[in-house]
């Protein structure tokens, strides 16, 4: 069995702004811990000759040309926000006062 | 702000040995940004080069600019580093409004370059070699602008800005190993390490490398051991230190505030902290905590970088001189003193006076021109000095000055004509009418005193070396305090001496 325990899972889900009740921690704990349980097994048969990998395919190396393409109008760029002051995005108090 | 208190600098080092770490963050002058074709310029109005990708819209797909990575792969081989074989993206994951993404795309356990190497000189000639963690490839975040509370900063504001135009520009972020034994130097060797990096980057061409516009950022990181400990203390990060002057200033306020804390009985909260340039202290940010957590992982939508030798060594062979080395030739071929070479150097003005002198000019006339009325003017302005005219420029007014087309007075003013648009440095003598006082009798009379007072050049001159003349001609141009036109001299001269031509 994983050793997830519903402290990890209340500090994830604080990082990652979720909210969560304690009834959805229990939950996702015991789900989480299945998950990991599982992904282990699949260590368990992965030998050292198998290379780490982060991506499904085998390519390197895809590189774009450094050649500007057209951007978002400023109003396409601030359509979808939920607060602006003029071209800028605005957005709350980021520190409380010292 | 509370003041912190200091403790003096040298007691402060009687006490403790300050152990310092740079982290530089070097924007570069690619056209576009990292992951995605949006222009990488500012200046125009806010949120006018953002798109899908870079505002971490759904279904915004990152690709590789390639000119970013070998831009990466020149400069990490500029710093000594070995370039790795293989480089992943990861996700640095955290919530703050300048990243719309919610993650950084940067490097972890594999970044493209690491463990060089570089040594810098002091100003007392003491050279120091600073070990390179680690260069690493990320996006920049976007700019804030704090609205409301007393300062404008941070703390207190009501609300705050974005502007996503720097969002995406690609960066690359160099980190040094631990430096000890900096001692005393500490802050010297803090803004000679930032200083010679921007040289790199400039000498590279890959960044513009204009500190006051953030091209190149330093975060400087300094803890304190207690002499006779081998236990390292606890280190503060002071962020966004964005002149060669602040990097030195924050070194030493630091090594000064935390032996005064130290020293008191205190402890140092492993924190970041802000550079305040007008006050020249720091304060605190927030301390190291959970929100430091950034869970890095592989970049999914990014596959991985993997550089074949070639061009590995292809990219290398574009290096250019390193910069301290091209200092030193330089510095021998122009035969100049410390201090002149120097003043140079701090004034940002070697490649000026290095293609002045390419385009005729003597070194020292070069020097004088550049760090004397060009830089006078261009700070009357508050412009940079080389933005204000070209090399060739300097270059054809000092020859008119040599030739005695123009006194050093008259130079300054064609000077003037020159950056105010009118045209070349000639072209400004013949419109402004700035050359010479053309009265024969006037002249003929210098000529003749001049003659008489060197009998020698006169005999000379009448035995067909034409070229004695020079003398004369120079004496009279003295005489007429260079508002002559040196060629009616030098015909008037022969016809006084009686030369045939």
């Amino acid at each position: 069995m994983s050793e997830i325990t519903a402290e990890q899972v209340a500090h994830l889900a604080n990082l990652a702004r979720i909210d969560l009740s304690s009834e959805e921690i229990a939950r996702l704990t015991t789900e989480l811990g299945q998950i990991v349980d599982s992904v282990a097994k699949v260590a368990e048969v992965a030998t050292p000759d198998v290379p780490a990998t982060s991506h499904p395919m085998p390519l390197t190396n895809v590189f774009r040309a450094d050649t500007v393409v057209p951007s978002l109008s400023v109003e396409q760029a601030l359509s979808g926000a939920p607060d602006r002051d003029g071209d800028k995005f605005r957005v709350p108090a980021i520190l409380d006062e010292e | 702000m509370k003041k912190a208190e200091l403790m003096d600098y040298d007691k402060a080092l009687e006490l403790f040995e300050p152990v310092l770490g740079f982290e530089v963050h070097v924007e570069l002058n690619t056209k576009t940004k990292m992951f995605c074709g949006c222009a990488n310029e500012f200046g125009q109005g806010a949120n006018t080069n953002t798109c899908p990708t870079c505002l971490g819209l759904p279904g915004g797909l990152p690709q590789v600019n390639a000119q970013a990575i070998e831009s990466s792969i020149r400069l990490g081989l500029a710093l000594g580093c070995e370039i790795a074989e293989y480089s992943r993206f990861a996700r640095k994951n955290y919530f703050y409004p300048d990243t719309a993404k919610n993650f950084q795309t940067s490097q972890y356990d594999e970044p493209i370059a690491f463990d060089g190497q570089l040594t810098i000189e002091l100003e007392s000639g003491r050279l120091v070699t600073v070990d390179i963690e680690r260069a690493h490839m990320e996006d920049d975040a976007g700019k804030l602008t704090h609205v409301g509370g007393a300062t404008g900063r941070i703390q207190g504001a009501d609300y705050s800005l974005v502007d996503y135009n720097r969002g995406g520009v690609p960066l690359v972020e160099i980190v040094t190993q631990m430096i000890e034994g900096g001692e005393a130097d500490s802050p010297e060797i803090g803004r000679t390490y930032v200083a010679a990096i921007r040289e790199i980057v400039k000498a590279l061409g890959v960044s513009n490398a204009r500190m006051e516009e953030g091209n190149v950022r330093c975060d400087a990181n300094v803890s304190l051991r207690p002499r006779g400990s081998n236990v390292l203390g606890t280190r503060t990060e002071t962020k966004n230190v964005n002149s060669l002057r602040s990097v030195e200033r924050a070194v030493r306020y630091e090594i000064q505030r935390q032996a005064a804390l130290l020293h008191a009985g205190g402890t140092i909260t492993q924190e970041t902290r802000h550079w305040h340039e007008d006050t020249g202290i720091t304060s605190a940010g927030r301390p190291k905590s959970d929100a430091d957590d950034y869970r890095y992982f592989p970049e999914p939508d990014l596959v991985p970088v993997a550089p074949s030798r070639e061009w590995v060594e292809e990219l290398r062979a574009t290096l250019p001189e390193p910069p301290a080395a091209r200092r030193k030739r330089l510095q021998a071929d122009w035969g100049f003193a410390n201090l002149e070479f120097q003043d140079v150097v701090n004034s940002d003005l070697l490649d000026a006076v290095e293609a002045t002198i390419a385009a005729g000019a003597a070194p020292q006339a070069a020097r004088k021109w550049w760090t004397g009325e060009v830089a006078r003017l261009a700070n009357v302005s508050g412009v940079s000095a080389d933005s204000l005219v070209q090399p060739a420029q300097v270059a054809a007014l000092i020859e008119l000055v040599v030739a005695g087309t123009l006194t050093d007075r008259l130079a300054r003013q064609v000077l003037e004509g020159v950056i105010a648009g009118e045209g070349t440095p000639l072209e400004v003598v013949e419109s402004r009418g700035l050359a010479v006082v053309s009265d024969d009798g006037a002249l003929i009379a210098a000529i003749d005193e001049a003659l008489a007072a060197q009998p020698d050049v006169l005999a000379k001159i009448r035995d067909g070396k034409v070229q004695a003349a020079g003398a004369v001609i120079g004496a009279v141009m003295k005489a007429m305090r260079g508002q002559a036109d040196a060629a009616r001299v030098r015909e008037l001269v022969l016809e006084r001496a009686g030369a045939a031509e």
